[in-house]
């Protein structure tokens, strides 16, 4: 019975979903206010019944129903209790759902904390969101329903595919979808301005702290992911490239270019067209990622069942979603560029390179993942483009980025000084060189990647930390710092931490395929490592071989690792590969467990050798760090002042802008 | 022309491009793409062993019994789905099983069999990538069946599932075995 009450919620909240959609923007167009005041009902309403509807999927796993097709597929009578509820979004129908769910968070977030803003865009941003919930909810109803019955009930159901049975699973696609989301919200902003063409930059301040908090988001949800790899996948890769990771990567780099463009758009007026395109691109890319990863398109380990059927269904909707956006675009976008004019050498001109060497990544991430689609078109056979492809090509459009990222700060907006830039930026250039001199003594025959990850690491750090005395020494106590400023020192530090994490770890990481004796000891990377032999550990719904591996320095215990192979009794009987970390600031000693290597080891597994597999990663964890930096640069912009929505932009804007150029002006 | 309209352009561009994809999906079965190269000559190769780069393995070393030769890298996720059912599958198939480490860097394709295990009687390092495309080969894993005489009997692309072993690779293991006897 619960199950079908699932589905009668879905298709209530699609219907309220239409009212939302279709009542506000009728009303904002006719200046109606009883009709728009029908927005956030509609979204209250909306999100019950799709609270509802998640609920009740939920209880299904947990009761372990297995009469609901999607629960036997996805789950089993061994499946511990905590991995039941992440199991709700380890396949296609129930992940969409949560998709659904936290659009409707968002959507609520939204009508809650923006009472203030004109009553007419509130509508039409609420019916926007309106519109995509129906896409995803007629989506979901049509062609993915996780409430299918399977009659009669399974005993049993298969497994939850082992690789996602794994703590990382229960944070990272929830923090992953908020970002992805999320940037429906600039996006709705944006179209709601273009359909009410008041194009200024005032949706641009109400917009700005959803999309920073969006894009930390998606940081930390793709952060969380890189981590997540690192442990399961078991060989200390952190990235690959893989179209769903790209999938996630191309709104980031996107999103990324949006809030700088829109920081120009709020406080300059200028970049205008520019900020609306990107908010459009920004959501895009969100849904062509959606597509991808679910039409069948391009394979990949991520990628869940394909149906045509569904593709097609999301090609429709990303057609008449982004290409109507668009149309809209052409038609509204303004013509004539506004804002205040600024010089060759100026922040604008800055933040315009950032954005457009963001933009040329996520093109070109989108043309090696579509890579494949277009070796079918053209008749020349389906061909991959991998990591090389992609390492080389990023790496070279973030080098400007990271030499240019110190600048940012200190260039004043329409005009700016660079002989005074430069005499402040020298302490970090020579700080910099210092650090490779230095390490090419004490570390000798360290790799050309080492030294120029050191390099950016201290030019990029020490440059903000210069910006951030400068600013400590001239401007007047107070408002030495907002929240804003302190979040962009705080995210363009990130940058630095994680450029000295991924150069050093590729460089200089140690790694070693040994064999091990049972007591043997051996030195890896300035290590000892003394393997203890290996034991049959039972989990809850596996059977481990687990390796025993204590680490010392001198006679001194330093950890003691257990890394596991584990062999799944589910449905599809799968293997695992647990390796075990000790995780340190400095670096990572990372072990996994090979196979054994003496033929009769069934007789006696404690005895016999091992193969294992063994890093020393240094660094390795700063990647994840500065990942942590940009995500909370981006919530701690979020919080400034200036963008409550009480502050209808008008008076307190040129008062804002007056104090900026006086403080700076000071400099 | 509106400057405007140019990322409108683009996205029919884009669209136009995900249509045709999908459309090759729906009438290409992917793991069923006829290879022009069934009952044809497999193509000559001789390439460096991977463990031990000094030696080489061609075709015509392989002359005179079947083999199958399975397509895989270390940079290529589906390879490691399929790769626990080439572990317990691919001693028992009675005829060599050769890896072909296609546009892989040996150190990590060592690295990569190291971890998860080698199920292969041969490993052998196509690193350009030649000998694959000579095969065909749309993306890893794929896995031809090859027979005495040189010819190639049977592709699949994609994971080998115990489906696909125990059901379509067994069979006509079976029957080159016997015809060869």
């Amino acid at each position: 019975m619960l199950p079908e009450l699932g589905q009668f919620a879905l298709i209530l909240a699609l219907l309220l979903a239409c009212v939302q959609c279709i009542v506000p923007i009728y009303g904002a167009w006719r200046g109606n206010t009883t009709l728009m005041s029908v927005a956030r009902h509609a979204v209250a309403g909306q999100a019950v019944f799709v609270l509802l509807a998640y609920a009740i999927l939920t209880y299904a796993f947990l009761a372990q129903d297995f009469s609901v097709a999607y629960v036997a597929q996805n789950s089993n009578l061994s499946l511990p209790w905590y991995y039941r509820f992440p199991a709700v979004w380890g396949a296609h129908e129930g992940s969409l759902l949560l998709w659904i769910l936290i659009l409707n968070v968002w959507s609520v977030a939204v009508a809650a904390l923006s009472r203030r803003l004109p009553q007419a865009l509130m509508a039409r941003v609420l019916g926007v969101l309106g519109f995509v919930s129906i896409c995803f909810l007629l989506f979901t109803v049509l062609t993915s329903n996780p409430f299918i019955r399977h009659l009669p009930a399974l005993p049993d159901g298969n497994d939850l595919n082992p690789i996602l049975q794994d703590p990382g699973l229960i944070v990272h696609p929830p923090m992953l979808y908020m970002g992805y989301v999320g940037f429906s919200v600039a996006f709705a902003f944006a179209i709601a301005a273009l359909l009410g063409g008041k194009l200024d930059g005032s949706w641009v301040r109400w917009a700005r702290p959803w999309t920073n908090v969006a894009w930390a988001f998606l940081t930390l949800g793709i952060t969380l992911g890189s981590a997540w790899s690192y442990y399961v996948l078991g060989w200390g890769g952190w990235w690959f490239w893989d179209p769903v990771e790209n999938a996630s990567f191309m709104p980031w780099l996107v999103g990324t270019a949006l809030i700088h463009s829109q920081a120009v758009t709020e406080k300059r007026g200028s970049f205008r067209a520019w900020t609306l395109l990107l908010s459009i691109f920004a959501f895009s890319l969100s849904l062509l990622g959606t597509f991808l990863v679910r039409s069948g398109v391009l394979t990949s380990v991520h990628a869940f069942a394909s149906d045509p059927r569904r593709g097609i269904f999301i090609l429709v909707f990303l057609g008449i979603v982004v290409g109507g956006s668009l149309l809209l675009y052409a038609i509204r976008a303004p013509k004539v560029s506004g804002g205040k004019p600024f010089r060759m050498l100026s922040r604008e001109t800055l933040l315009l390179i950032n954005n457009l060497l963001f933009v040329c990544a996520a093109a070109m991430v989108l043309v090696g993942t579509l890579y494949p689609l277009f070796g079918d078109a053209l008749g020349v056979g389906r061909i991959s483009v991998g990591p090389p492809y992609f390492g080389f090509m990023f790496v070279l459009l973030m080098i400007p980025v990271v030499l240019l990222v110190p600048f940012g700060p200190f260039f004043h907006w329409a005009t700016a000084d660079w002989r005074k830039t430069l005499r402040h930026l020298l302490p970090a250039f020579i700080v910099a060189i210092v650090a490779v001199v230095l390490a090419l003594i004490v570390f000798r025959g360290l790799p050309m990647r080492a030294l120029v990850g050191t390099a950016g690491a201290f030019w990029v750090g020490i440059g903000i930390c210069l910006y951030a005395l400068h600013r400590w020494r001239t401007a007047p106590a107070g408002r030495r710092f907002s929240p804003e400023m302190i979040g962009m020192m705080f995210a363009h530090f990130g940058i630095a931490v994680f450029v000295a994490g991924v150069l050093i770890t590729t460089a200089a990481s140690t790694e070693r395929d040994v064999r091990f004796l049972p007591n043997q000891v051996q030195n890896i990377g300035g290590v000892d490592f003394r393997f203890d032999g290996v034991e049959k550990v039972p989990g809850p719904n596996y059977i481990a071989e687990q390796g025993n591996v204590t680490v010392l320095r001198g006679n001194r215990v330093v950890a003691t690792l257990h890394p596991q192979k584990r062999q799944y009794s589910g449905g599809e009987q799968s293997m695992q590969t647990k390796p075990a970390i000790s995780a340190g600031v400095f670096r990572d000693l990372y072990v996994a467990l090979g196979e054994p290597l003496d033929a009769d080891h069934a007789s006696d597994p404690g005895k016999s050798a091992w193969s294992l597999r063994i890093y020393v990663k240094p660094f390795v964890r700063w990647i994840w760090f500065g990942g942590l930096c940009m995500m909370i640069g981006g919530m701690v912009a979020a919080i400034d002042r200036r963008f409550r929505s009480g502050n209808t932009g008008g008076n307190s804007k040129t008062n804002a802008d007056a104090a900026t150029s006086a403080t700076t002006a000071t400099a | 022309m509106n400057a405007r309209l140019l990322p409108l352009i683009g996205f029919v561009g884009l669209f136009a491009l995900l249509a045709f994809g999908i459309h090759w999906n729906t009438r290409h079965e992917m793991n069923e793409v006829p290879s022009p190269l069934i009952d044809k000559p497999a193509p000559e190769f001789n390439l460096p062993l991977l463990f031990d780069p000094t030696k080489t393995l061609g075709s015509k070393d392989l002359r005179g019994k079947p083999y199958l030769l399975n397509v895989f890298g270390s940079w290529c996720p589906t390879c490691q789905d399929e790769h626990p059912f080439l572990m317990s599958e691919g001693k028992s198939l009675g005829i060599p099983l050769i890896g072909l480490d296609w546009k892989d860097q040996p150190d990590n394709a060592k690295r990569w069999l190291a971890h998860f295990g080698n199920p292969y009687s041969t490993v052998i390092a196509d690193e350009d990538g030649h000998t694959g495309i000579n095969f065909g080969v749309y993306g890893a894993p794929e896995t031809f069946l090859v027979d005495a005489n040189g010819v190639i009997r049977y592709k699949h692309i994609s994971v080998l599932t115990p489906r696909v072993i125990e059901q379509e690779l067994k069979p006509r293991i079976a029957e080159l075995l016997e015809t060869k006897q």
